[in-house]
């Protein structure tokens, strides 16, 4: 058993070779070493999951952590079908996203920084998802925002990756701040921090509250909707979202692996990891499923009219994101699941394939000066339209299945779930809308782009083309993993697979209603296909005449609707304005500092008035001593 | 003696300790060379280091009593006696002291080429006092080592110190003293209290009067609240900080702000507790205004070395925060804390003092773009930076969690409020480092300029333990908390069944004094 701790130790020993040595010596030779580390994590990985698959359930732990007084926690492991699917996704697309780094990373001369860090991310990720405990999960959480934070800033000479680097990093700790209260109470309630002692205890406190500056709180509520908080933030949704555009400034390899595929989804894990918690509060579940419906909205809705190829993706991750919670909080947990399982394969291949565009561009990403690169790049184009087909939910690929399952799930589930129903519809319309719309600006029509760029042009090397082959191949076959049983009986494999961790869910609906659903859903593809086909291919105009007809509309869109413009007047600028002005300005120069000096500069003054009584002339003494003498006669005389 | 186990070791360890850099320094006197007197000055504090040891390694960590105990009669017509010894908690300050003097040496091997003799002559005295105030088991020795340590320190600030130092030497120095002077009336009036005696474990025993308690405690927090620092008395630290040479402001930051804590810990919590009790709140208010505070003005700092300086006023909150969380989690957390400041604050204070060595500015905006210049110091100050906003891995993360973990415990609006420090914390290291390393070099420097050069080996040397400690404790803090575990545990036993039972009673007592 002890040879799965190797999963994340090889990819740390990989990240510590580079680190020290990459600068000096092993410079471009450093997918050498981090390639075959991740590889062999990933066999590894694969042999934990046939081993899970086989009915094991692998929980050790290395050793005692933390001790103080009765707390205590461990370094300790658990690999358990949730785990299992996870150390999947991570290794397989992890190996993929080395390759293909091989390729556009080739000559960047941070080239051995960039796979210490995609290392240690992969490292810091492994340990995310193989916690048995909550402390070590918030290690790995807190480990993969570093290396996010390195990798947005990975060109750290601009400024704008710089930025984006320390914003993520910021806006993230106000996740972390609830997260890491809510592990503190989960100790503070359990007496644990172990997943297996937490999970099998968590019903005890049902009904119990908390006083929380003098109100009665649920006590269960409480708890998820502090560890939500670290969701919230780690998987961009409202309203801490406006990290992850910005993060697009990193090299585009990592925007596949951490900004879609991997670490933005460790907020979904988290939500399905507790599940034996959140299903105990409906008003915690309501708020995740309502969070991640409103985020999907709002998010696909500015991806409408993004110009940028790698925001628009970005936006679409954390509109996707919001499906995600979405099933999360209907309590279809492994249908979130299965849907961060397809949509790390399909997501990661747009990223990809944009970087292959990007990199035969020369660095170019708005996409209005794309147009026309389907006969220059056949194979990004064809694996962009697989993708695609696949985000969009077009039947035989795996978006479609997952897709499909929390539409359904989220139908069947209640009144809140209709909405949340209808609302994912219109999302499905808006993703087909976007998805089409950036392969009809890029793929078709004229080069749009400089004279210079058009000669450069050509498809990219194999070393970038074969993992987007590969990926291509899990965008379309990942999804028959969980065919729904109204295709096929015992068809939700994946569904099965992850019962003893998520449970079932149930909820109520004919067949009849299932196939609406699900027609609905098809439905709305072809027709977000069909608006973007008119507007983009047919009627080329139409974009422009539609700009002008809803400027307002269009400049809220275009602006994000004016989220980190808010941020900066509200928070931003007043902490720093408040920090310089008032707290040190005048607090501890004006008042502090004005007592500390004040003091000896009044002990000072004084003494200098008493100092001039020594003039050291006789004439003053005598008089002065002629003037006592008087008044002591003076008050024996008249007063005694 | 009860509280007492005698020396393990066969000779007096902490007198050698303490005295082997008074010897050190008395042979300076004899030297001129002054790469003698460097080579001299870093055998002795490296011979210091060793000989202390024995005190890790041979420590029973299975007691929370006096260990490697030396008691010897002084002056017996006043009781007073030389009794030295340490505990869980006091026997780590004695290792991280005489562990950053030697770093100290290192790092003003070409910093300090001014009255050299001199200048290692007070680390060397300064070292031996700060060990004696921690290892003091007799309010008299302990009170001729506390003020002692005051002389060399501000020598060190007043004589070796940038621009303003004689400003920040003579603020260091009253501030320092008016909070000692009302401790010293505290301490006689504990010894006509407690039975004229001056030791301090008797002391301990005695179940002062929560009406003199009440007193008592104000006075002792005086003195120690200046040293934390805690706000409001913090401002000499930004200024003693940034006019001190390197290693004088890594042996502040290092060593001497800890003596508060330690203060509170070693006379506060056994003498007072019902007073600790009473002003439990207060502090806890104090110390999250510190912490806030702190943060706060970091993000308004311009100066390299004061940001650095306000950046421990926030730390330092969360020792006292922990402290008077009043539970085990908080306490070892708070202990840890302050061991943790010590090693990523003083890595910080050596960290600038290098780059000051090449630059001679400390405003933030003349740097700019220096990961690209130099990479191999930028990538060790990530390192501290990550560290001193408690990122996982890292010690700072252990001490910060246990600290918040017992706040939250004891009171859970000063765990809420606490916390929004590392959220603060992030914003002002980030921003430094983004303003120092990060973007396009900053024109002033790089070839053809003002030359700039990487870490040499001596540098890497002297950041190395430091950085070894900030990987060991992070992944393994039982390292250290073992030791404090008994310590700690007999402490606050101490403080619950000394006290009197009901927050009322201590109240209705107190009613009295007003």
């Amino acid at each position: 058993m002890l040879k799965y701790i190797l999963i994340p130790l090889l990819p740390l020993i990989a990240f510590i070779i580079n680190i020290l040595f990459g600068r000096n010596f092993i410079k471009d030779k450093a997918h050498w070493i981090a390639v075959p580390a991740v590889a062999c994590s990933f066999i590894l990985a694969l042999s934990a999951f046939m081993n899970v698959a086989s009915g094991n359930v692998i929980n050790i732990n290395v050793y005692n952590w933390i001790v103080s007084g009765t707390f205590t926690v461990t370094i300790g492991f658990l690999i358990d079908q949730l785990t299992a699917i996870m150390l999947i996704v991570v290794t397989s697309i992890s190996t993929l996203i080395f390759i293909y780094s091989i390729g556009y990373m080739h000559g960047d001369k941070g080239y051995y920084r960039f796979f210490s860090y995609l290392s240690l991310f992969v490292f810091s990720m492994l340990i995310l998802v193989m916690a048995n405990n909550f402390l070590l999960l918030y290690f790995g959480w807190e480990a993969v925002g570093l290396c996010s934070y390195f990798l947005i800033g990975f060109w750290y000479e601009k400024k704008s990756a710089a930025n984006a680097g320390k914003k993520a990093f910021i806006v993230n700790r106000f996740g972390d701040f609830g997260f890491g209260l809510g592990v503190i109470l989960v100790f503070l309630t359990y007496g644990s921090l172990e997943y297996t002692q937490v999970f099998s205890d968590a019903g005890s406190i049902a009904g119990q509250t908390i006083n929380i500056f003098g109100s009665d709180v649920d006590l269960i509520t409480l708890i998820c909707l502090l560890l939500f908080c670290g969701a919230v933030g780690k998987s961009a949704q409202m309203p801490l979202h406006v990290w992850l555009p910005d993060a697009m400034e990193g090299p585009t390899p990592v925007s596949a692996l951490i900004h879609a595929a991997t670490m933005v989804t460790a907020g979904v894990f988290l939500v399905a990891r507790c599940n034996p918690l959140f299903s105990l509060s409906h008003t915690a579940m309501n708020t995740v499923a309502i969070v991640g419906g409103v985020t999907s909205i709002f998010a696909a809705s500015i991806g409408l009219v993004q110009n940028d190829i790698k925001r628009v993706i970005a936006y679409s991750t954390v509109s996707q994101l919001g499906y995600m919670f979405l099933a999360l909080g209907v309590g279809a947990y492994s249908a979130g699941i299965f849907h961060l399982y397809t949509h790390a394969y399909f997501k990661a291949l747009l990223f990809l394939g944009s970087g292959s565009v990007i990199h035969a561009l020369g660095n170019e990403q708005n996409m209005q000066k794309m147009g026309g690169l389907k006969k220059y790049m056949p194979v990004t184009y064809a694996v962009f339209v697989i993708a695609t087909l696949s985000i969009t939910g077009i039947p035989g690929l795996s978006g479609f299945f997952s897709k499909d399952e929390i539409l359904w799930r989220a139908y069947s589930s209640g009144e809140l779930g209709k909405v949340l129903w209808l609302l994912g519809t219109i999302v499905a319309l808006m993703t087909a809308f976007y998805s089409w719309r950036l392969i009809f600006l890029t793929f078709h029509g004229k080069f749009r782009g400089t004279h210079e760029q058009e000669h450069h042009l050509h498809e990219s090397p194999k070393v970038i083309t074969v993992p987007l082959m590969f990926l291509a191949f899990g965008a379309i076959f990942a999804g028959y993993a969980g065919i729904p049983p109204l295709i096929l009986e015992h068809g939700d494999k994946i569904g099965e697979f992850l019962g003893p961790v998520l449970g079932h869910p149930h909820g109520e609906g004919s067949h009849l209603e299932e196939i609406m659903v699900m027609m609905t859903s098809v439905l709305v593809a072809v027709g977000g296909w069909y608006g973007a086909y008119i507007m983009y291919v047919k009627k080329p105009d139409m974009p422009l005449e539609a700009v002008s007809k809803f400027t307002p509309l269009y400049n809220l869109l275009f602006n994000k609707y004016y989220v980190d413009e808010i941020y900066d007047k509200v928070f931003v600028k007043p902490t720093l304005k408040m920090s310089d002005k008032v707290v040190l300005g005048f607090f501890d120069v004006k008042i502090i500092e004005g007592i500390v000096n004040g003091v000896p500069n009044l002990v000072g003054a004084f003494s200098k008035k008493f100092r001039e009584i020594q003039t050291g002339m006789l004439s003053n003494y005598g008089l002065v001593m002629a003037l006592g003498a008087l008044c002591i006669i003076g008050y024996v005389i008249f007063l005694k | 003696m009860e509280n007492v186990i005698l020396n393990q070791l066969n000779y007096p360890v902490l007198s050698y300790t303490v005295f082997l850099p008074v010897l050190g320094a008395l042979l300076l006197l004899f030297m001129r060379n002054t790469a003698m007197i460097r080579w001299t000055t870093l055998l002795v504090t490296m011979a210091t280091f060793v000989i202390s040891l024995p005190l890790l390694t041979n420590f029973d960590k299975t007691t929370y009593k006096m260990q490697f105990v030396e008691r010897h009669q002084w002056i017996p017509s006043w009781s007073i006696n030389y009794f030295i010894g340490v505990d869980g908690i006091s026997v780590l300050f004695v290792f991280l002291t005489t562990l950053l003097s030697i770093l100290c040496v290192l790092v003003s091997w070409k910093a300090i080429e001014n009255k050299v003799k001199e200048f290692h002559i007070a680390i060397l005295t300064v070292e031996a006092a700060m060990t004696g105030v921690f290892i003091s088991l007799d309010f008299f020795l302990f009170y001729i080592f506390w003020e002692a340590m005051l002389i060399p320190m501000f020598l060190l600030i007043g004589v070796w110190g940038g621009p303003n130092r004689v400003y920040a030497a003579i603020k260091f120095f009253l501030y320092t003293l008016v909070g000692s002077v009302l401790m010293l009336v505290g301490i006689i009036v504990l010894y006509f209290a407690g039975g004229n005696t001056l030791d301090i474990l008797t002391l301990g025993t005695v179940h002062y009067p929560v009406k003199l308690q009440f007193w008592l405690f104000l006075a002792f927090f005086a003195a120690f609240a200046v040293k934390v620092p805690m706000f409001p008395v913090h401002t000499w630290l930004p200024d003693a900080h940034t006019e001190a040479p390197t290693a004088g402001s890594v042996i502040l930051a290092g060593v001497l702000i800890k003596m508060g804590a330690y203060g509170f810990l070693r006379f506060s919590m056994p003498m007072f507790p019902d007073a600790v009790r009473f002003f439990m709140t207060p502090m806890l208010v104090l110390s999250v205004i510190g912490i806030v505070y702190g943060a706060l003005v970091c993000l308004a700092q311009k100066d390299l070395k004061r940001l650095i300086a306000y950046s421990s006023v926030s730390h330092m909150g969360y020792v006292t925060l922990g402290i008077f969380a009043l539970n085990s989690q908080g306490m070892e957390g708070g202990i840890l804390q302050m061991l943790n400041h010590g090693i990523i604050t003083g890595a910080l204070f050596l960290m600038i003092g290098i780059i000051y060595e090449r630059t001679h500015t400390r405003v933030i905006a003349d740097y700019g773009g220096f990961a690209t210049l130099v990479p191999w110091y930028a990538g060790l100050f990530i390192i501290l930076t990550f560290a001193s906003i408690g990122l996982p891995g890292t010690n700072g993360f252990i001490g910060e969690f246990l600290v918040l973990f017992g706040a939250f415990k004891a009171q859970k609006l000063f765990g809420v409020l606490a916390a929004t420090g590392v959220i603060l914390g992030a914003g002002y290291m980030l921003w430094l480092y983004q303003r120092v390393f990060f973007e396009t070099p900053n024109p002033n420097w790089g070839p053809g300029h003002h030359p700039l050069w990487d870490l040499d080996l001596r540098e890497v040397i002297t950041l190395a333990p430091l950085f070894a400690l900030i990987f060991v404790i992070g992944f393994y803090p039982e390292v250290f908390l073992s030791y404090m575990h008994p310590t700690v545990e007999n402490l606050l036993k101490h403080i619950n069944t000394h006290a009197f039972a009901g927050e009322g009673l201590i109240a209705k007592h107190l009613m009295e004094i007003f």
